[in-house]
């Protein structure tokens, strides 16, 4: 046994090195949050749920171009598309995601010529049945309307970068 | 011939070609919005300037002819040059000017995904606008129920305006003011007068006209597309089928030169929603005189209790106007096999019988050969609402040179030609026959002397041997030429005719099996154009619930021919073939495979399992039927016997089978496009009457 190993056993070396850190971390700001009831940074560009938009009069924004469809890669929205009873311009009477199919890859909300289809903040949205993901227009509708203030922001504070 | 140098190519081309044509045989791509091969030339989208050697600016190329152009000072052929950087900057100025006014709606535009001009922007645009100033807005216009406007999109390309006059031959559209200011208009906001007015939509290079029934429906990239055959009139069109998953969204026209160039009428084409309303989707079966759904079995069990005690010379069997040829040759076998003689296809025209020759129930000279006829005589027909595509050839061949064409029949109808009209029934028939009216000596004197014979008067005993005399007696059938036609209006008669499917030894005809108490069974495979009388028990397999439906104690719910895969013969005897686009819908089966359970409930198994097996057997015992696509040229010995038939002629008129162009058969009677074009048509027929 030398001299030092003896010191550093008598001394307590790491025990109190290892105190010090303990006491360092143990003053320093949390690195985890308090989950359900605190929530981490999200960036604008976050690519949660799906929500379609209106305009601020109220008018659903999308055309039933079905650009979303086209480019969407795992195929998981439907579209059909017709003439608006009341003033016949061109409206989708079915807009469905299959949120399982969905791999949130935003190509929908790059593709939107009026910016309708959207991936809001939320990404709250576990369910117990599979029939619940399967998403249609209201659900949809229903996003956008409770989403708006966020998505709105997001979109602006992303603006100047595109 | 003449040469000359395209990018450096040298091309032999014919002197009155355009620059345009010579540029394609030599492979280089024009771009184009007013040009198109079967209108005239208008030159007035300039999109497609090519630079011409020695010539002080661009030219447009569809409207310059190699013939125009001079050589080079040392006698060198014309040089053209599509790549060069002056036909790029040209083509990119056109392309601005094009899209000052041009609306940015591609996403709410149907057109978007097969637009010309979004295609050409892309290709031969510039990417960004100089332009900041308002565009230009237009009212849109009504011209009619099946084609939409959006005049903000018009780029005054013309071809519309070209089609109607041209080969639709109603000058209902047309364009006023000039400039920016220029509007393609009806005049009067009327709807277009014509059955071929949804082609215009298909000519629109951009999405300023568009198909109002299927509007906003359908994008370009998410339909299946099939090539099949028209069934609403015996041309048999060649079209498109365009179905997104099950359902048949629209019908396009496909190229074919012999038969409808790339035009298809709006009943042709409109007929789509027809296919999904008042369908038959399963068996049905009337118990306490109501019909009530069934399961196949019951259906089947119900037929053969009925048939087993049932007396050959009392079951009869009729085949409708849309039924392919393998139904008829399985319905003919299964019949044959129970002793049945009373079968009978012809719904109309009775006359005629496929005993005499082919040449006696088909269009002799075929669709084309009409370009080659000089004079024209219409018996008992009015093709514009029998054979709207055939009417469109007889209006090519008179633009070509005007011909003398003689109409007999009990109305003036619009042909959209000029016509002499000689009278209306069996007695001008008679007087032309005998050399008395003036317009025998032109049939004479014509080289190709045409004679077109419709149902109006296979209807009247004697007319059809009267005609034959008379295209004998004028030659109408010489070496190379054969000018005798029977028209036909139902896609499956002149199949059925080559099947034989009339009545054999003793057996009664389709008049006779109708009339009361003739009949205990009737099988009825898609005949709804005669009513059934009450007593006989009806066997109905078709498709839509129409007149024979409800008339019948069965229902076996068949395929509508988008549904299947079956020839047609069309009317000149050309054998085509549809494709399945879609599947039928509930419980429907194909019409081929429920004969043939049905065979083996009856103890009479048909001897074959699939398709192709039953395709065996039609070819064995009709080889003629193999060769899909082709017409086979008719023995004209068939002409002699008919003429040589016993004159035992009556007085009458003939009348136009079609009442109603818009409502032909179930299928086009389910429609609502075509009930509400049929009604527009009927408001027009009163006011032209008033």
């Amino acid at each position: 046994m030398k001299l030092d190993q003896v010191a550093r056993s008598l001394l307590l070396k790491e025990f109190v090195s290892g105190f010090v850190l303990a006491m360092k971390y143990f003053f320093k700001p949390k690195a985890t949050i308090n989950y359900p009831f605190e929530m981490g940074h999200r960036g604008p560009r976050f690519r949660g749920e799906h929500a379609l938009r209106r305009y601020p009069n109220g008018e659903e924004r999308c055309i039933a171009c079905k650009l979303c469809e086209a480019i969407c890669p795992a195929q998981a929205i439907t579209i059909e598309a017709g003439p608006r009873r009341n003033d016949g311009t061109r409206r989708t009477t079915r807009y469905d995601i299959d949120m399982v199919k969905c791999i949130y890859c935003g190509m929908c909300q790059e593709a939107c010529p009026v910016d309708a289809i959207v991936e809001g903040p939320n990404f709250e949205f576990s369910v117990e049945t599979r029939e619940e993901l399967l998403y249609d227009k209201e659900k949809l509708l229903a996003n956008g309307d409770r989403w708006e203030r966020e998505i709105a922001r997001n979109i602006a504070t992303d603006a100047p970068y595109r | 011939m003449t040469k000359i140098l395209v990018d450096g190519t040298e091309v032999d081309v014919p002197a009155d070609y355009t620059l345009l044509q010579a540029c394609e045989v030599a492979g280089a791509e024009i771009p184009r919005f007013c040009f198109h091969e079967r209108l005239s030339i208008a030159g007035n989208c300039r999109m497609c300037l090519v630079e011409l050697k020695g010539a002080p600016k661009p030219v447009a190329s569809c409207a310059y002819a190699v013939k125009d152009c001079r050589p080079g000072p040392n006698g060198e052929p014309p040089e053209v040059l599509t790549r060069s950087g002056l036909t790029k900057k040209a083509r990119e100025g056109v392309m601005e000017f094009l899209l000052i006014n041009h609306p940015l709606d591609c996403p709410i535009c149907d057109q978007g995904g097969h637009c010309d001009l979004q295609d050409q922007a892309m290709a031969y645009g510039v990417d960004s606008t100089r332009y900041h100033e308002n565009k230009r807005a237009v009212e849109e216009k009504y011209i009619g129920p099946l084609v939409r406007t959006a005049m903000n999109r018009c780029i005054h390309c013309t071809r519309c305006v070209r089609f109607l006059a041209e080969v639709a031959g109603v000058p209902d559209l047309g364009a006023i003011g000039r400039g920016e200011d220029m509007e393609i208009t009806s005049y009067l906001e009327q709807a277009m007068g014509s059955e071929l007015q949804g082609n215009v939509a298909d000519l629109c290079p951009v999405g300023a006209l568009v198909h109002k029934p299927q509007s906003y429906n359908v994008r370009p990239w998410e339909l299946h597309k099939t090539e099949s055959v028209d069934v609403m009139d015996a041309v048999g069109s060649a079209i498109r089928v365009d179905a997104r998953g099950r359902e048949v969204m629209q019908i396009e026209p496909r190229i074919s030169e012999e038969i409808n160039e790339e035009w298809i009428s709006d009943k042709t084409r409109h007929v789509v929603d027809g296919l999904r309303l008042q369908r038959l989707d399963r068996p049905f079966l009337r118990e306490n005189g109501r019909l009530r759904p069934a399961s196949w079995g019951e259906a089947f069990s119900a037929i053969a209790a009925k048939m087993k005690g049932a007396d050959p010379k009392r079951v009869g069997a009729l085949v409708g106007d849309l039924a392919g040829v393998e139904e008829i040759f399985a319905l003919k076998q299964l019949m044959g096999s129970l002793g049945v003689t009373n079968l009978d296809a012809r719904q109309t025209g009775e006359a005629l019988d496929p005993a005499w020759g082919r040449a006696a129930y088909t269009f002799g000279p075929t669709i084309p050969g009409i370009e080659r006829a000089d004079a024209i005589l219409l018996v008992g027909t009015n093709p514009r609402t029998e054979a709207s595509l055939l009417n469109v050839r007889i209006r090519k061949r008179w633009r070509m040179a005007p011909l003398a064409v003689g109409l007999i029949l009990d109305e003036q109808p619009d042909l959209t030609y000029p016509y002499t009209y000689l009278g209306a029934g069996t007695d001008t028939l008679t007087s032309l026959g005998k050399g008395e009216h003036s317009f025998f000596e032109i049939l004479q004197k014509a080289e190709h002397p045409l004679i077109i014979v419709g149902e109006g008067a296979l209807g009247v005993p004697g007319a059809l041997a009267a005609a034959a005399a008379l295209a004998k007696e004028v030659g109408a059938v010489a070496e190379g030429w054969n000018g005798f036609g029977v028209l036909q209006t139902a896609a499956a008669r002149v199949g059925a005719l080559d099947l034989g499917f009339v009545p054999g030894e003793g057996g009664l005809t389709f008049s006779q099996m109708l009339e009361p108490g003739a009949l205990d069974v009737v099988f009825n495979l898609g005949a709804d154009e005669r009513a059934i009388p009450p007593g006989a028990f009806v066997i109905y397999q078709g498709t839509h619930g129409d007149a024979g439906a409800s008339r019948a104690d069965v229902i076996l719910p068949g395929a509508a021919y988008t549904e299947k895969s079956a020839t047609y013969v069309n009317l000149e005897g050309r054998v085509q073939m549809t494709n399945r686009a879609g599947f039928p819908p509930g419980d429907a089966r194909e019409d081929w495979a429920i004969l043939r359970a049905l065979s083996d409930i009856l103890g009479k198994r048909l001897p074959y399992d699939s398709l192709g097996g039953l395709r065996k057997a039609l070819y064995a015992a009709h080889p003629h039927l193999a060769a899909v696509g082709s017409v086979e040229p008719s023995d004209m010995a068939a002409l002699e016997t008919l003429a040589a038939l016993p004159g035992r002629s009556e007085k009458a008129a003939f009348a136009s089978p079609v009442a109603d162009f818009y409502l032909t058969n179930p299928i086009a009677r389910s429609s609502r496009v075509l009930a509400e074009c049929s009604g527009l048509a009927r408001g027009r027929a009163l006011e032209a009457a008033e």
